[in-house]
């Protein structure tokens, strides 16, 4: 019998830190490259061309006490190679709809309360490693740096029945395609972007500017911003209810945010240094840091959010601990990991500059985010 | 260029392009050229993959308005 998988049973697998066997079938080059990461997950790759003439030869390397999904690009020739396991007499799976659909499914996940009966939810997107927010409070929400699968926000808004009234981006991103601009033109709300970052962008937006403070709903939440450059000129952070510190792509759990994806490394390797060992030093060791992103599974507290108080990242994250600045220097600027896929085609798009089909959209973004160093 | 045989492969989404490639250059004696017509992009990284896997040549390739001609020389 073929089971059919979706990306969110995966993703419950993830979460839960439980066993699971992958047999993916794309080719090496795409696997080295970007596979789904579990803590207990067991891995074999073969590209299914390899399989054509039959599987036999790799069914003892098959185990059959644990649950066996076999994953390819968009899912053909995994059912392809599941149905061939299963003619051999295994029990496996599929992954429906492939990588692709691992790329876009998203987990929201309540990472806490505010003031007044709100709540503040995490949206984790696992394949890519994009981190998403939604604050809500007495009937209004405010969304923070949206991936572009804009149903997702917009469905749980209405389950939520809250109006979706700010939509703000940290920065403009490089690594994906921001879905903001597009929530705040379906939902009437307001789009927020840092000007600097938005020099070259072909539609009108509210300027996020340091110390600007958006009232959330009647309660007392606050969604402060904090001008905080370095990973782009205009990065900007948010410090929420005086709880939750929302770093962008800045600081991150287990790495720091990486100053070269709009090209001018050198020129922010000093803004990237006085954020992190400035004016983050200068808040509350308390707030708990909730970054755009994360790079590796370590980063996934047990019930699967991305979050930790600023005190321990003071402790714990190497790149907040780099006395000599020339030293700090160089780990931002040489030998940094290769860029994001088509990242700058992705600013373009986020710049208002070329709008792309929904197919090619998704070519775009494959692959791992790459916003960090470490 | 000789060209033994064409195998049109439009339209096909992954797996089906490789899978038609294979039956077909079974068919072909060694040194022969076959050429494959594919709109599925995803087969671009496969068929340079599956080639060198299995010892063929590619030697020569193509896109013509959204269509890419591969041209195999098998093994």
């Amino acid at each position: 019998m073929l089971r059919k998988w979706t990306a969110a049973d995966v993703a419950r697998k993830v979460i839960e830190n439980k066993e699971l066997f992958i047999l993916d079938v794309r080719n090496a080059d795409a696997f080295e490259e970007w596979k789904i990461e579990g803590h207990h997950f067991q891995y074999l790759n073969i590209p299914y061309f390899e399989l054509l003439d039959g599987v036999e030869e790799i069914l003892p390397q098959i185990p059959t006490n644990m649950d066996v999904l076999v994953v390819c690009a968009k899912e053909g020739s995994s059912i392809m190679v599941a149905e061939m396991l299963s003619e051999a007499g295994r029990e496996v799976g599929y992954l429906e709809g492939g990588m692709k659909a691992w790329s876009m499914h998203i987990e929201p996940i309540k990472v806490g309360e505010l003031a007044g009966g709100g709540e503040l939810y995490q949206f984790v997107r696992l394949g890519k490693g994009c981190l998403s927010y939604m604050a809500i409070s007495e009937g209004e929400a405010a969304i923070i740096d949206a991936v572009r699968f804009t149903d997702v926000f917009t469905t749980f808004a209405e389950e939520k029945g809250v109006a979706i009234k700010h939509v703000l981006d940290t920065h403009l991103h490089a690594d994906h395609i921001s879905g903001g601009r597009h929530i705040a033109s379906q939902t009437g709300a307001s789009y927020y972007l840092p000007p600097k970052d938005a020099e070259e962008v072909v539609f009108d937006y509210t300027p996020l500017t340091d110390g600007l403070t958006i009232q959330l709903g009647a309660s007392r939440i606050e969604v402060g911003a904090l001008y905080s450059p370095g990973h782009t000129i205009g990065s900007t952070s948010f410090v929420i209810d005086e709880q939750y510190l929302l770093t962008g792509d800045i600081l991150f759990i287990d790495s720091i945010g990486r100053p070269d994806l709009a090209g001018l490394a050198e020129d922010w390797v000093a803004d990237l240094r006085e954020t992190l060992y400035s004016r983050y030093r200068k808040l509350a060791d308390g707030l708990i840091v909730l970054p755009a992103h994360f790079m590796i599974l370590d980063e996934l507290n047990n019930d699967g959010t991305v979050a930790k108080r600023l005190g321990d990242l003071f402790e714990e994250n190497h790149g907040l601990n780099v006395e000599d600045e020339d030293v700090f220097r160089s780990m931002v600027t040489d030998n940094l990991p290769p860029q994001p896929n088509a990242y700058q085609e992705i600013r373009q798009v986020n710049m208002g500059k070329i709008t792309p089909s929904h197919e090619e959209q998704t070519e775009m973004e494959i692959g791992p985010n790459r916003c960090a160093v470490r | 260029m000789n060209i033994t045989k064409t195998l049109d492969a439009k339209g096909l989404a992954c797996p089906m392009p490789i899978v038609r490639t294979k039956k077909t250059i079974d068919t072909l004696h060694s040194g022969e050229i076959l050429e494959v017509q594919v709109t599925d992009k995803g087969a671009l990284h496969d068929f340079t993959a599956w080639a060198s896997a299995g010892g063929h040549t590619i030697v020569n390739q193509k896109e013509e308005a959204g269509v890419i001609f591969f041209y195999i020389q098998k093994a």
